[in-house]
């Protein structure tokens, strides 16, 4: 756990005219782990992520990336980069092959390993069929795992991707993931910006909640949710017919009960896996036979409401209905 | 998180020699000339167009207008080159408002490229595209009866300057192309401002029947000059009679001339234009 930080920023600031699209932002993600930068739409996310990648330059502040800092030494922190930005930037009109060739030869790498690195990353991202073929006849999941292809090129060993699954489908997404998830156990240290509080709960070690240019809160996922409140024990019934008993016995030793009308399932506050074997144990004393029992902590969607719902102003509202929700 | 620290594997980056600007640019070229090999109806503004437009002011229109001591069609070819020409800028500034708009020109900044290579390479195969369609315009000038009648070096230098006129307009399009947003916003913009610049010039008449003031206008344009150069050059048509303007009485000093003065204001322009873009 004490591995040097792959990326830095440093109280990074970023002014367009009058809007502070960045007002303050740092963090340390440690190498091989994951940073997810967590933020309604207009939060700062994609900003960050630009000057941390030398493609913007900060209004003040910096950053390091693999120990090199962004302003002073651009050609060093590119070469410790990857990036898949929002847009899958893949050129429709080549080919997917010719597309790693063309990265290939920017990077400066040798012919031979490009040729041998495509047939390598097609095969993973399973392309090959389509290698030969214009981009822009791929579907919307083909040209993210292309996209992500190209910014694995040249191995590096940061990879920053902004926004990796928007748009996608649910399938492709969990194909995503799952990529995304070998090349952290590989080694590669992640910093992804999402809406989806689940594709952070999913993917990353660390959250960083970002919210009009500044950091809300930080932590862990488990972490986060704990901020956000308590626990609950659900307890799914075998037979609807024991709902009202099953109330019964659960007001005796939890609170806030809460029975959903017309199913087998019955909620309670629970401080964590004390509450739970307790629950279990009246329940096995009592002959009730249950399904299920399960804690559940609050969701991320949960902490983003909590969070951002400190600051009551109109317009965060509007926010929240437009943005804050995931799919 | 601990247990993956030692199957990293940073052994195995490949080498990486960031390209110089030259090779970086002509990578940019071979992906720019792809384009153009797989969608050759890019090249049709400066092929099928320009010679419906030959084909038009030869046949249709020609008829009606005097050429001064020359075959009309002979007084039109170099007037429809430079207006090819001109056009370059309009295909470099709508190249660029792409690449920008999707994102092109932030993947390369993203990698350990030479800053310059995405204008470089773009102005190049711009001047390539452009000189595509000067060569067709060629071929069918030889065609319905145009000739190079001075000589091979004359011949050539006519030809160099109709590039070194590009080039120069290339910075107003790499401006534009920073400057906005669409593809479709400069298409707009860059023909509001070539028609006029390729019209109201010598290029499809001659100017002596212009209103005075008009005519002044269209001989200090320096689509003008650059028209009056390359026909005097190629032996397309006589020398500017002795009241035409003073740019048309030196019109290969005065092509010369605007080349460097338009790329001397252009030039810091679109630089700073694309830096202050890309800095966002």
């Amino acid at each position: 756990m004490n591995a040097a930080p792959a990326v830095e920023a440093i109280d990074l600031v970023k002014h367009f005219g009058e809007t502070r699209a960045v007002d303050g932002v740092s963090f340390v993600v440690p190498e091989g782990s994951v940073l997810g930068l967590l933020g309604p739409n207009g939060a700062g996310k994609t900003t960050l992520v630009r000057m941390l990648t030398t493609l913007s330059v900060p209004t003040s502040g910096t950053g390091r990336v693999a120990g090199f800092d962004i302003l002073r030494q651009p050609t060093e922190v590119r070469r410790s980069l990857g990036l898949t930005g929002q847009a899958a930037t893949v050129d429709e009109i080549l080919t997917g092959r010719e597309n790693l060739k063309l990265i290939g030869s920017l990077y400066g790498l040798p012919k031979k390993y490009v040729r041998e690195a495509t047939e390598r990353l097609f095969a993973r991202f399973d392309l090959l069929d389509a290698a030969d073929r214009m981009a822009k006849t791929y579907s919307g999941g083909m040209r993210r795992r292309l996209d992500l292809a190209v910014s694995l090129l040249a191995a590096p060993p940061i990879l920053f991707l902004d926004e990796p699954t928007t748009g996608l489908d649910p399938q492709s997404r969990s194909g995503l993931w799952a990529v995304l998830r070998e090349l952290v156990s590989e080694g590669t240290t992640l910093v992804l910006t999402t809406q989806y509080l689940e594709e952070a709960d999913h993917l990353a070690d660390e959250i960083v909640v970002v919210d009009k240019g500044r950091v809300i809160a930080a932590g862990t996922p488990t972490q986060l949710k704990d901020q956000a409140g308590r626990a609950s024990v659900v307890v799914t019934l075998t037979h609807a017919a024991d709902l009202d008993r099953a109330a019964q016995l659960m007001e005796s030793c939890c609170q806030e009960v809460h029975v959903e009308p017309g199913s087998r399932r019955l909620t309670a506050q629970a401080g964590g896996l004390g509450d739970m074997t307790r629950i279990a144990a009246v329940f096995e004393t009592s002959g009730i036979e249950l399904d299920d029992l399960g804690l559940t902590r609050p969701s991320l969607d949960d902490v983003f409401l909590h969070l951002t719902g400190h600051r009551a102003e109109a317009e965060d509202a509007a926010d929240l209905t437009n943005e804050g929700v995931t799919p | 998180m601990t247990t993956v620290q030692a199957t990293r594997a940073p052994a195995t980056r490949p080498p990486i020699s960031p390209p110089s600007l030259l090779r970086a640019s002509s990578t940019i070229v071979w992906r720019n000339l792809l384009h153009i090999r797989r969608m050759p109806e890019m090249l049709l503004d400066v092929t099928v167009q320009s010679v419906m437009f030959v084909l038009l002011f030869a046949y249709v229109f020609g008829g009606a207008i005097a050429a001064p001591g020359a075959d009309y069609k002979e007084f039109l070819l170099p007037g429809i080159m430079v207006q090819t020409m001109v056009f370059s800028s309009a295909i470099v500034a709508m190249g660029l408002t792409n690449d920008l708009q999707k994102g092109f020109v932030d993947r390369f900044k993203s990698l350990p490229v030479p800053r310059p290579a995405v204008l470089v390479g773009r102005s190049i195969s711009s001047l390539i595209h452009s000189s595509i369609g000067v060569a067709v315009m060629a071929v069918t000038g030889l065609l319905i009866g145009w000739r190079v009648r001075n000589g091979v070096v004359s011949g050539v230098l006519a030809f160099l300057l109709l590039l070194l006129f590009g080039f120069a307009l290339i910075w107003l399009g790499i401006w534009v192309g920073s400057l906005m947003r669409t593809v479709e916003a400069v298409q707009g913009f860059m023909f509001t401002v070539m028609f006029p610049l390729t019209f109201v010039a010598n290029t499809f008449v001659p100017t002596e029947s212009m209103p005075a003031w008009l005519r002044a206008v269209s001989e200090w344009n320096p689509v003008s000059a650059i028209t009056q150069a390359c026909r005097e050059l190629w032996g397309n048509g006589p020398a500017a009679g002795a009241d035409a303007a003073w740019p048309l009485q030196h019109p290969i000093l005065v092509s010369i001339g605007w080349s460097v003065v338009l790329t001397a204001i252009f030039a810091p322009l679109a630089v700073s234009a694309f830096r202050r873009r890309s800095r966002d």
